[in-house]
């Protein structure tokens, strides 16, 4: 094996064995971490049900939904986004 | 009619149409393909208004081109029994002797007749594989022209 | 450089495997660090791949012919434009822009995801590792791309000049980057089923992985389509061979998924359904790979045998069997949360869409596979033709396309009469006028070119209908013009007015595939020059023959002969075609020192097709000199070469040859054009092709529309208004 080939071989294993051992060595901010990941679920969720609500809105002005059917739908779906919106307000008070 | 009901039977006559569509497909798969067979088969066996989907290797020098089309032979791929086929219609660019090729065909007489623009050439995948032999040796040397 | 590229490859497959246990473990434990450890080795995988994939492409680029992979399929003769993409038509280096590109996905889908879908996402990772540990293992073990010859060669053997088409160059990746990309929703839903999280999350995470998906599998299956009508003998734009079937399975179970996931999304409902349809998406995608490099079945694409077929068989079929053990194991969490309202509501309208969809594919599947399936059930392998698809994928895909113009205007849940009416009168007499219309151009002729016309005026109206409407509704709401109001309603709802979009171009496109096959005409003629055929109306006449060289870095690339056509119509001239066929020197010295110059016609031959390519429809020619005519002189040439080169001995002056070989082949050249042979044609005048390909253009616009990001700022002015709103409630509550 010509040697430069062998450096670039060393140099790129040793890149790798740093870049997959780095977390293992960084120490547990675990609670922490899995509270954040909880709140980036609900904002997800947040944002889905948001969107449910303006293409049911979208729906109900382009007269594809009728005027009862629509005022049924809206209400579960904002009920719904109350649930998340609640939740939210569990973790972190001061959102939005 | 309850809804539990009316249910079931939507779901049944869905499934029945599911069921009765496939089996058409399974029957007509059958009645409708050709087999595919190798030239020495087609020799053995072939009955006449039957298509046969043939694959074999084109004969060395028997690809004759005329007005109305071309004939040439079909041996087996591995073997010398050959037949012979007449065709009309579309030439892949890859044709030519001792290329493996898929067509379809129906007994006519002594011969077989080739269906119009059914015939297939197989795309050599490397370009180098006839001339195998060749690898590593070196190519004409820089002749320029 | 190839000791490097073999050493990524090395490093490639232990870093993946390390992955897929330290995600695993990480996963199990609950244990954060590893689960980071394994995402990072996710990263690690696609550094190293790149770097193997561009060490590749260098070689290539390079034509450094110490590389096997580049003797065997580039040359300096090859133009550069087409060395680059020489990489991928080999085996190993096919293998190698799969795992290129699946690695690259997984790194990005990973990094989305990182602080999210906790439960899911190792699992994921794991199984996408999986893939990449699998791929990298076949790259390492039986495919390697960095296998050296001892001493270089001087040249090689160069690209399959059937390939050397602008479309060719993109269409495998285009493919691969579709079937890698669908492996993303493909790990996820087995992630969202293992770590039994079954709600609709992972679809929403990976939604535009599985849009993109669709995007490029679609890109690449038309950019192959327009490639085989643009070659002769490949049966036009689609002839139903197995490899073409083989991408297209895939891509039909996608756009099933990317429907139906919709109706999960709104309604929980059909989870097994989706998940089902996303994992069978997935092995279709690997199957296909598996089929174009296989040779199990007969095709036009025959790559020979491959060695691949055990491991690819074994990876198959652990795919399936993981699959359905994992749908059967947490059916107590797939339950539907709602059940079907009514007939009349778009959730119907999209299960009939999904059964037609996925009938379709399971008549591509059968058909494809009839061979080994007729041999495993009666002993003899047997074939279906192209009639045989036909007969079924036109009746489905006419009620599909009737669907997609109903989906858009029919409501979630139910649909009311009144409603109804509104919705469908103009799409309705759309379709009803354009019937009406084309009635008298015979165009009744055949049936389903009539309906597909009436179902594309129909799927047309609806999605105009839409558009104006949603216009009105938004200048309604926030006062501005027709032309701001539009565009920022579309810009406001990508995914449905995208989706609009590929409707319409999906329209265009099956108006181009049904005019074009009812209603072609196509001769084969043997000309003269001053000749004439005629086909559907147009007079095609052979005006000239000619002749020349083509030639690269300053050796023979190809030798074209063609021929000069004259269109016209009704006396009047339309133009002038140039159909030619090029006959590439095979690099073969044993055949140049037998006959040097008869040699020379010895390779492989292309015709180049000449197209008057234009709304109303395409002139298609193609042209197949009688190159036979030449031997007589070709072979008198020869003997007079052979026994001079004899008599000269060792003394031989490669300039000297070299110039008398040029001379020798001109003068061939000259003689063709001088006294020419009869010629064969092909002509096909084809109705309204081109809208295949405009359509497909206007599907992947609608597509990006779809899949473009939506504006930070705009999602956050909508979501403080609705928050506001919600906000209120809850007071109120």
């Amino acid at each position: 094996m010509e040697p430069v080939a062998l450096l670039a071989t060393i140099a790129l294993l040793g890149a790798v064995v740093l870049l997959v051992s780095r977390p293992l060595l960084g120490g547990a901010r675990d609670a922490e971490g899995r509270e954040a990941e909880r709140i980036a679920d609900l904002l997800a969720a947040r944002d889905a049900k948001y969107r449910e609500i303006r293409e049911l809105e979208l729906d109900h002005r382009t007269g594809k939904v009728a005027e009862e059917d629509f005022r049924a739908q809206d209400r579960v779906l904002r009920a719904e986004a109350m649930v998340i919106l609640r939740e939210l307000d569990r973790y972190d008070p001061g959102q939005d | 009619m309850n809804p539990a009901r009316k249910r079931q039977i939507r779901l049944t006559t869905a499934l029945t149409c599911a069921v009765l569509l496939a089996g058409a497909l399974v029957y007509t798969s059958f009645s409708a393909s050709s087999e595919a067979v190798t030239p020495s088969r087609l020799l053995a066996a072939a009955q006449p208004g039957q298509s046969y989907q043939l694959t074999g290797k084109v004969v060395d020098g028997s690809v004759d081109k005329h007005r109305d089309g071309m004939t040439f032979r079909i041996r087996d791929r591995d073997g010398s029994a050959s037949v012979p086929v007449s065709y009309t219609g579309a030439v892949p660019d890859p044709f030519r002797d001792g290329r493996e090729v898929i067509i379809t065909v129906r007994k006519h007489g002594d011969g077989f007749v080739g269906e119009k623009d059914s015939l297939v050439t197989k795309c050599p995948s490397k370009f180098t594989n006839e001339k195998k032999s060749d690898d590593g040796k070196a190519p004409p040397s820089g002749y320029t022209y | 450089m190839a000791t490097v590229g073999r050493a990524a490859l090395v490093l490639a497959l232990a870093v993946a495997v390390y992955g897929i246990f330290a995600s695993l473990y990480g996963a199990r434990k609950r244990r954060r660090d590893w689960v980071d450890s394994g995402r990072n080795a996710a990263y690690a995988l696609a550094g190293l791949s790149t770097l193997a994939f561009v060490l590749l492409e260098i070689a290539f680029l390079r034509s450094d012919f110490t590389f096997k992979t580049v003797v065997e399929h580039s040359s300096t003769t090859t133009p550069t434009f087409y060395k680059a993409s020489a990489s991928w038509s080999s085996q190993e280096g096919s293998l190698l822009l799969w795992l290129f590109l699946l690695s690259l996905w997984t790194a990005g889908v990973l990094y989305a995801t990182r602080h999210r879908m906790r439960d899911v996402a190792p699992y994921a990772t794991a199984i996408l590792l999986g893939l990449g540990a699998f791929f990298s293992a076949l790259l390492v073990f039986s495919a390697s791309p960095f296998v050296t010859l001892p001493v270089a060669a001087s040249e090689g053997a160069g690209l399959n000049p059937l390939l050397r088409h602008p479309s060719m160059m993109i269409h495998p990746p285009m493919l691969y980057a579709g079937y890698t990309l669908f492996a993303v929703p493909f790990a996820f839903a087995a992630a969202a089923l293992i770590a039994r999280r079954v709600d609709a999350e992972w679809i929403t995470s990976t939604r535009r992985f599985s849009l993109a998906a669709w995007f490029f599998l679609g890109i690449g299956i038309l950019l192959g389509a327009r490639w085989s009508y643009a070659e002769l003998g490949w049966g036009g734009y689609w002839a139903w061979d197995p490899v073409e079937n083989a991408s297209l399975l895939p891509w039909l179970t996608g756009t099933a998924f990317l429907h139906s996931v919709m109706i999960q999304e709104k309604r929980g409902m059909l989870k097994v359904w989706n998940v089902s349809l996303v994992l069978a998406t997935g092995v279709l995608c690997v199957l296909g790979t598996f089929l174009v490099r296989s040779g199990i079945l007969d095709s036009i694409h025959a790559f020979g045998a491959s060695t691949l077929g055990i491991p690819f068989v074994t990876l198959i079929g652990v795919m399936i069997a993981g699959s359905i053990a994992l749908v059967v194991s947490r059916r107590d969490v797939l339950r539907s949360e709602h059940r079907l309202d009514s007939i009349f509501s778009r959730e119907a309208v999209f299960i009939g869409n999904n059964l037609v969809l996925v009938g379709v594919a399971f008549v591509v599947f059968w058909g494809t596979f009839f061979p080994l399936i007729s041999e495993a059930l009666t002993g003899t392998k047997s074939a279906v033709g192209p009639p045989w698809f036909d007969r079924y994928t036109v009746p489905l895909v006419l009620i599909l396309v009737l669907l997609s113009g109903i989906g858009p205007v029919i409501a979630w849940r139910r649909q009311t009469r009144a409603t109804a009416r509104r919705s469908f009168q103009w799409p309705v007499l759309a379709a009803v006028v354009t019937t009406l219309v084309l009635l008298p151009f015979g165009v009744g002729d055949s049936i389903p070119a009539l309906l597909m016309f009436a179902f594309a005026a129909l799927v047309t109206g609806t999605v105009a209908q839409e558009f104006v409407r949603g216009t009105r509704a938004r200048k309604a709401m926030s006062g501005e013009r027709a032309p701001v109001a539009a565009v920022s309603l579309v810009r406001r709802n990508r995914r449905r007015y995208g989706g609009y979009v590929v409707h319409l171009g999906m329209a265009l496109m099956f108006v181009g595939i049904a005019a074009s096959s009812a209603f072609e005409h196509a001769r084969d003629a043997r000309l003269t020059p001053g000749q004439s055929v005629e086909v559907g109306g147009y007079t095609v006449r052979y005006v000239k023959p000619t002749a020349r060289i083509d030639s690269e870095a300053g050796r023979v690339e190809r030798i074209v002969f063609g021929a000069q056509v004259a269109v016209s119509r009704d006396g009047k001239s339309l133009g002038t075609l140039r159909p030619e066929r090029g006959f590439y020197p095979p690099n073969a010295p044993v055949l140049f020192a037998q006959h040097p110059i008869a040699s020379f016609f010895e390779g492989e031959a292309t015709s180049e097709v000449a197209m008057d390519a234009g709304w109303r429809r395409d002139l298609w020619t193609a042209v197949a000199p009688d190159v036979g005519a030449l031997d007589g002189r070709i072979t008198a040439l020869d003997e007079g070469f052979v026994r001079g080169l004899k008599q000269a001995g060792d003394s031989v002056d490669p300039q000297q040859v070299g110039a008398l070989i040029g001379g020798a082949l001109r003068s061939i050249l000259k003689s063709y054009t001088d006294d020419p042979p009869p010629a064969t044609f092909r002509v096909i005048a084809s109705p309204m092709v081109t809208w295949i390909w405009v359509g497909g253009i206007v599907v992947f616009l609608g597509a990006l529309i779809a899949m473009w990001p939506a504006p930070r700022g705009a999602t956050r002015r909508a979501d403080a208004r609705l928050l506001a709103r919600v906000a209120q409630d809850l007071g109120r509550a």
